[in-house]
């Protein structure tokens, strides 16, 4: 474990770097279960985990949230409206002083839903949509998901939900559709919201096939920058910086330093992208709760630190991108101090074709995926062998265990 | 939202908005506006603590003075507060007349007696 001391004074990006007391804001994962099978999930989610939170455990967590004056989490799962306490928990969040931005693929927001989150102060949605068109996005979360994603959309605008938000994972496959994201969500009075593709979760499976190529990532920088202060990107794309310009927001790795993720069962993790054991800080069941876990985990003390050597400490375009994600490095199995996969001065591509052929990325061993296929399972991996929907549609005795 | 973004006029009275809540942090203070949901940090702990003392002062520049902020500082703790201001995190009020003023035990306290 390094303690370094923090500077007195200087730049804001470098104190967040020694941490703060409490997170700016962090991801609450509030469920494993989801109903859609998205190719690309950070959380390998599908089925709900038997040891998730309970209600009183999760309205402690809040309590605890409250007294360290966390005042917004963003909400995701899996699918955190499936949750039967998901209603009762964000009246209690935001009961407590905690804001919720939740995400969602929609299939709850039924317009009475909509009409009571029009009226609850201190709420936020983000409908989440990975193609502008129902083709692109299918491909990638379901057939269907286009339908009910802009149905709850619907449903917000006509009920007058202001500033909900359209939440797109930009890939190889709708990162020409910006224009057209920025259409379809001015036109239901929403705002866009555009975030990066990791290889965590199932992301690492699609990931060789779905992460935008070099020409998009410059094309996705022009269009931020101008596009940039109507387009929000949870300062995603810091490592873009490196093309020249900084891009509006921290342009740091806020994991466990400014940010964190508490999955569905309660382990702490640096962030949303990175479940993994190797940065599993602690669970908040264990003694001192969230609080102990965030201020005294030896893990992220070793975040808080900044970076002095590795390969990219080396380069001009350090400061610009800090050698961009963690979570990107480790899942496409190279060192975390040195480029990013996706490092736009094309460092990276050397270091993933440099990469021993042997040696297998880290992979999560937590895997919540649904066993089989759910309706409308997506294509991008072509189509799945369905198994028929009762056993004698095939033969008689397919499927009894006759001895 | 009742109140508006409004000039920063130093001589006037000011106070923390009372929506919202200011985190203590090591380098300063994380600042959370719960109407605009908007987040701001302070960036260093004499400016936390001027900011919690506006409301015990008839005016900025008494503020400044009572927390013994040297004078050639001003003009960038004013550049401060009127970015706070601009973002609602800051809010004017009504002055309480000189002679019923009261001074309440604030953070600056100690700086004005000294």
């Amino acid at each position: 474990m390094t303690t370094v001391e923090r500077p007195v004074g200087g730049r804001l990006i470098d104190q967040f770097e020694y941490g703060l007391d409490a997170p700016i804001c962090l991801t609450w994962e509030l469920t494993y279960a989801c109903n859609l099978a998205c190719v690309h999930c950070l959380s390998s989610s599908g089925r709900r985990d038997p040891r998730e939170l309970s209600t009183a455990e999760a309205e402690a967590v809040i309590d605890e949230l409250q007294r360290m004056q966390v005042f917004y989490v963003n909400v995701g799962g899996g699918e955190p409206t499936v949750r039967p306490d998901f209603w009762h928990l964000l009246d209690y969040a935001v009961g407590h002083d905690v804001g919720v931005k939740f995400s969602t693929n929609g299939i709850k927001l039924d317009k009475a839903r909509a009409r009571q989150l029009a009226a609850t102060d201190y709420v936020d949605v983000q409908i989440s949509l990975d193609g502008a068109t129902a083709q692109v996005n299918d491909r990638v979360r379901g057939a269907g998901s286009f339908a009910t994603a802009t149905r709850a959309l619907e449903n917000l605008a006509e009920a007058g939900m202001k500033d909900f938000k359209v939440s797109v994972v930009v890939t190889r496959e709708n990162a020409g559709q910006l224009d057209d994201f920025k259409a379809l969500t001015d036109r239901y009075g929403a705002q866009l919201r555009i975030t990066r593709l990791r290889p965590s979760g199932r992301g690492a499976d699609v990931w060789d096939q779905l992460h935008p190529t070099q020409q998009q990532q410059r094309e996705l920088y022009q269009w931020l920058l101008a596009h940039g202060d109507g387009v929000l990107t949870g300062d995603s794309f810091f490592h873009l910086s490196a093309f020249g310009e900084a891009l509006p927001g921290l342009n740091l790795c806020g994991a466990g330093r400014v940010v964190c993720l508490i999955d569905p069962v309660g382990d702490v993790y640096a962030c949303p992208f990175a479940i993994h054991e190797n940065f599993l800080a602690g669970n908040v069941r264990d003694e001192g709760g969230f609080q102990r876990v965030w201020r005294s985990s030896e893990l992220f003390a070793d975040l808080r630190s900044p970076q002095t050597g590795g390969a990219c400490t080396q380069c001009g375009h350090f400061d610009a991108c800090r050698g961009g994600c963690m979570a990107a490095k480790f899942f496409t199995g190279l060192p975390l101090d040195g480029p990013d996969p996706e490092c736009v001065q094309g460092y990276g591509e050397a270091a993933l074709a440099a990469r021993d052929g042997s040696a297998v990325p880290p992979r999560s061993p937590l895997d919540h995926s649904h066993t089989r296929p759910v309706r409308g399972q997506p294509t991008l991996l072509g189509m799945p062998a369905l198994p028929p929907a009762k056993i004698c549609d095939e033969s008689p005795l397919s499927g009894l265990e006759l001895r | 939202m009742a109140t508006t973004a409004v000039a920063f006029d130093p001589s006037r009275a000011w106070r923390k908005a009372r929506s919202v809540a200011l985190r203590p942090e090591p380098f300063g203070a994380l600042v959370y506006h719960f109407g605009n949901r908007k987040l701001s940090f302070l960036k260093s702990k004499p400016l936390v603590a001027v900011v919690e003392a506006l409301a015990d002062h008839p005016d900025a520049v008494a503020t400044l003075v009572a927390c013994g902020v040297p004078e050639s500082q001003w003009p960038a703790y004013e550049r401060a507060l009127a970015d706070l201001a601009r973002s609602q995190m800051i809010e004017e009020r009504t002055p309480v007349p000189p002679t019923t003023r009261r001074l309440a035990a604030g953070p600056c306290t100690e700086a004005e007696n000294a």
